[in-house]
């Protein structure tokens, strides 16, 4: 099997897997419990915290929130900052974000509040201005992504959340950095953010599992509401194992973050470079001078990404296109149309993401594949 | 050789899948996603639901063969849903299940096989493809009470050439005792009766909802007596419809007519109904020429008895005389001829002929 939809999930990297043993078997306890079982798995959990928030540059450990994953995260930052004050209030994103932001903001409307989505340019691109022209008194999120689940194309948060610190003060600006923690600095530093969003099996971490930095002072409703878990803010029995596993990841993802750039960025560069070659017409999508090192999304002109994918399957090549429902068909994915593709552009288009597991011989060899696959759909066209 | 099966998520598709996995071919299983709600979902009731979709999934998982979900929706769309409606706005009686397996089915998907890199396409009709010297035959049903060859009339020499009927050749019992021998979790799932885009409700709300305009309120007026009433709309009604006219004159009464223009559906007593012929548009045949004897049966529904007629060519139409007068005749449903087994072809009905 040649793997290139890293972006989708990835390998669980063995250091997380090792973490995550004992919390599988003998120490299985409730963190919340007052007994020994109890304790054993609370020490490791807020050892985790502590942990994580390092890794993040969070002042305090009290500001990582554990959640089920990079959805939940990204709902308790938006309709939770939104839903927080005395009545709803209003969120600004792109139309680029992933669908855990844009519904979340769809639900704040519903709500009473507002949701103001901000367009971008051909290669995914916002403006850190035209958010600043949404953005009044009443807004109480602004929420980017940091670098695109789809294209790659990394936004300038850093600049927006300057921009808004010097407007707007009161304003929070979120960044839902799910996609960009394996290869990108991501830290509240670097972002400049005050809620930040991961999820853990985008970077070797177990599945259903994430977190969303929380700097202190800002408020949050809770999105699911319980036994009072995380301060209040996410109720639910704490998925230990999972925590333990996830900040596992995130130290490893840390310090191979700088090889990996190296490793799959040739990797990436070397399939591009190489399809290009063999494929007349192939266009990268995306912003090609500041994009995710691990992505490539391309267009491959009077071909059916439907049929390609399904013809790769066949191959034992996984890649992905626009987003899959729930019935598994193929729709056209909100970002390329936000990107202004049209629906026969955006149906030719393919993600191919690598990830840690990759060398960088491994992208060369992967065009190859691809190539034979396009070659063989050729003699039939 | 390299199938690609139709899986509906119904157990005629299903054990088609596995004859063809047990007969030594390898086989890739789709669903065609034809309809949707406004979020995008499947629908949930009818055929090709989400819960088809997950049945059909789960045997492809089961036969070890690769699944995919396939986007039809804008193509059925427009050459199944929106005729549906427009042939409801004409005082016609679509099916709307010849419509998908001339356009989508046997066309638009017929037309990706080879780019799917498979050679065949496989469904799970009960029909029969058989060859000789003089080509390709297209066959009833081994079980005459599952037959559906009326619904594949429209297949000619070139797609029956790549098309397999695995189950054709079994009764319903032994697909259903066969899918029980290899656990498939479809064996006993009943048939689906409903439309998949109307699911289980009623089509006439469907279409008020997503055709407002074909529901036409008029008169209906009674050829056997003066009476004049009036209907709620044109399309709630097909030509030999008995129930649901809103009249009681002591006897009962049928469509005999429906007229769009004024929006007037005729109603009468059941001999009203007889009609000598019909005229037949759209007509192909599976031997991709008329056949040298014109003398034969023809069904005019799905669930009616192929019955004697001759056919005649009148330009680009076809006349069909029945052999003697045959009631029922609607608008818009297929006309299809067999001679004995055999399809030979069939068209849509755009009018009966009275004497």
């Amino acid at each position: 099997m040649r793997y290139l939809d890293h972006a989708a999930t990835t390998f669980i990297r063995p250091e997380s897997r090792a973490a995550m043993e004992p919390f599988l078997s003998e120490r299985f306890g409730n963190a919340s419990g007052i007994h020994s079982a109890a304790r054993s798995v609370k020490n490791a959990m807020e050892e985790a915290r502590e942990r994580a928030a390092e890794l993040l540059g969070a002042r305090r450990p009290l500001e990582i929130v554990f959640t089920g994953g990079g959805t939940e995260a990204d709902n308790l930052a938006v309709a939770g900052s939104a839903l927080a004050g005395d009545r709803p209030r209003g969120v600004i994103t792109t139309a680029v974000e992933h669908e855990a932001v844009l519904e979340a903001g769809a639900f704040v409307a519903k709500l009473g509040g507002s949701c103001t989505i901000v367009g971008v340019d051909s290669t995914g691109m916002v403006r850190a201005e035209d958010l600043l022209a949404e953005t009044d008194s009443e807004t109480a999120v602004v929420s980017v992504m940091a670098a695109n689940n789809e294209v790659g194309t990394i936004q300038p948060v850093r600049e927006i959340a300057e921009l808004m610190r010097a407007e707007f003060p009161e304003v929070a600006v979120h960044t839902d950095a799910v996609q960009a923690f394996v290869s990108e600095d991501i830290t509240v530093q670097s972002t400049g953010a005050d809620l930040i969003s991961l999820a853990a099996h985008k970077f070797g971490g177990p599945q259903g599992v994430g977190l969303l930095y929380v700097r202190t002072g800002h408020k949050l409703e809770p999105t699911i509401h319980g036994g009072g878990q995380e301060m209040g803010r996410r109720s639910g029995t704490h998925n230990v194992a999972g925590i333990v596993g996830m900040v596992a990841a995130m130290e490893a993802s840390v310090a191979d973050r700088d090889a990996f750039r190296k490793r799959v960025g040739e990797a990436r560069d070397g399939f591009e470079a190489e399809l290009s070659r063999v494929v007349p017409g192939l266009v990268v999508n995306g912003n090609t001078a500041q994009r995710l090192v691990q992505h490539s999304h391309v267009r491959f002109p009077g071909i059916s990404a439907e049929t390609l994918l399904i013809r790769l399957d066949q191959a034992g090549i996984c890649a992905a296109a626009g987003s899959a429902c729930q019935s598994g068909a193929i729709d056209i994915s909100h970002v390329l149309e936000a990107m202004g593709f049209d629906d026969v552009a955006a149906g030719e288009c393919v993600r191919f993401s690598f990830g840690w597991v990759d060398e960088a011989s491994d992208g060369a060899a992967a065009a190859h594949e691809v190539a034979a696959v396009l070659n063989a759909m050729e003699r039939v066209a | 050789m390299r199938a690609l099966v139709a899986m509906s998520g119904g157990v005629d598709s299903s054990v088609a899948a596995a004859l063809m996995l047990e007969a030594g071919h390898d086989v890739v299983g789709v669903t065609l996603k034809q309809w949707e709600g406004p979020d995008g979902s499947l629908p949930e009731a009818g055929c090709c639901t989400v819960g088809d979709a997950e049945d059909a999934r789960r045997v492809a998982a089961q036969l070890d063969v690769p699944y995919y979900v396939l986007d039809y929706v804008e193509e059925f769309k427009s050459a199944v849903v929106d005729r549906f409606g427009e042939m409801y706005r004409a005082g016609l009686t679509p099916n709307p299940c010849i419509e998908c397996n001339r356009r989508v089915r046997f066309k638009a998907m017929l037309d990706r096989v080879e780019q799917l890199d498979c050679d065949v396409l496989v469904t799970g009709h009960h029909a029969r493809v058989t060859q000789d010297a003089t080509g390709f035959h297209l066959r009833k049903g081994f079980d005459g009470s599952k037959d559906q060859s009326y619904v594949l009339h429209m297949l000619g020499q070139d797609a029956l050439s790549r098309v397999v009927l695995p189950v054709g050749e079994m009764t319903k019992a032994d697909v259903r005792v066969h899918a029980e021998r290899l656990g498939l979790r479809t064996a006993s799932k009943p048939d689906s009766q409903d439309l998949c885009f109307v699911g289980t409700g009623d089509y006439r709300d469907f279409l008020r909802e997503h055709f407002p305009d074909s529901a036409h309120p008029g008169t209906m007026r009674d050829l056997d007596s003066d009476t004049v009433t009036t209907h709620a709309g044109t399309a709630d009604f097909t030509v030999g419809q008995r129930k649901g006219l809103g009249v009681a004159v002591g006897e009962p009464r049928y469509v005999v007519d429906i007229e769009p223009a004024t929006s007037t559906v005729v109603i009468g007593r059941k001999e009203r109904l007889l009609a000598t012929g019909c005229r037949v548009e759209e007509v192909s045949f599976v031997a991709d020429r008329p056949p040298d004897d014109m003398n034969v049966d023809v069904k005019i529904r799905y669930r009616s008895p192929a019955v004697p007629a001759r056919l005649e060519r009148d330009g680009d139409d076809w006349v069909v005389t029945f052999g003697k007068p045959h009631s029922s005749v609607a608008p818009g449903q297929a006309a299809v001829f067999y001679r004995g087994d055999e399809v030979l072809g069939g068209g849509t009905i755009t009018a009966s002929i009275r004497e």
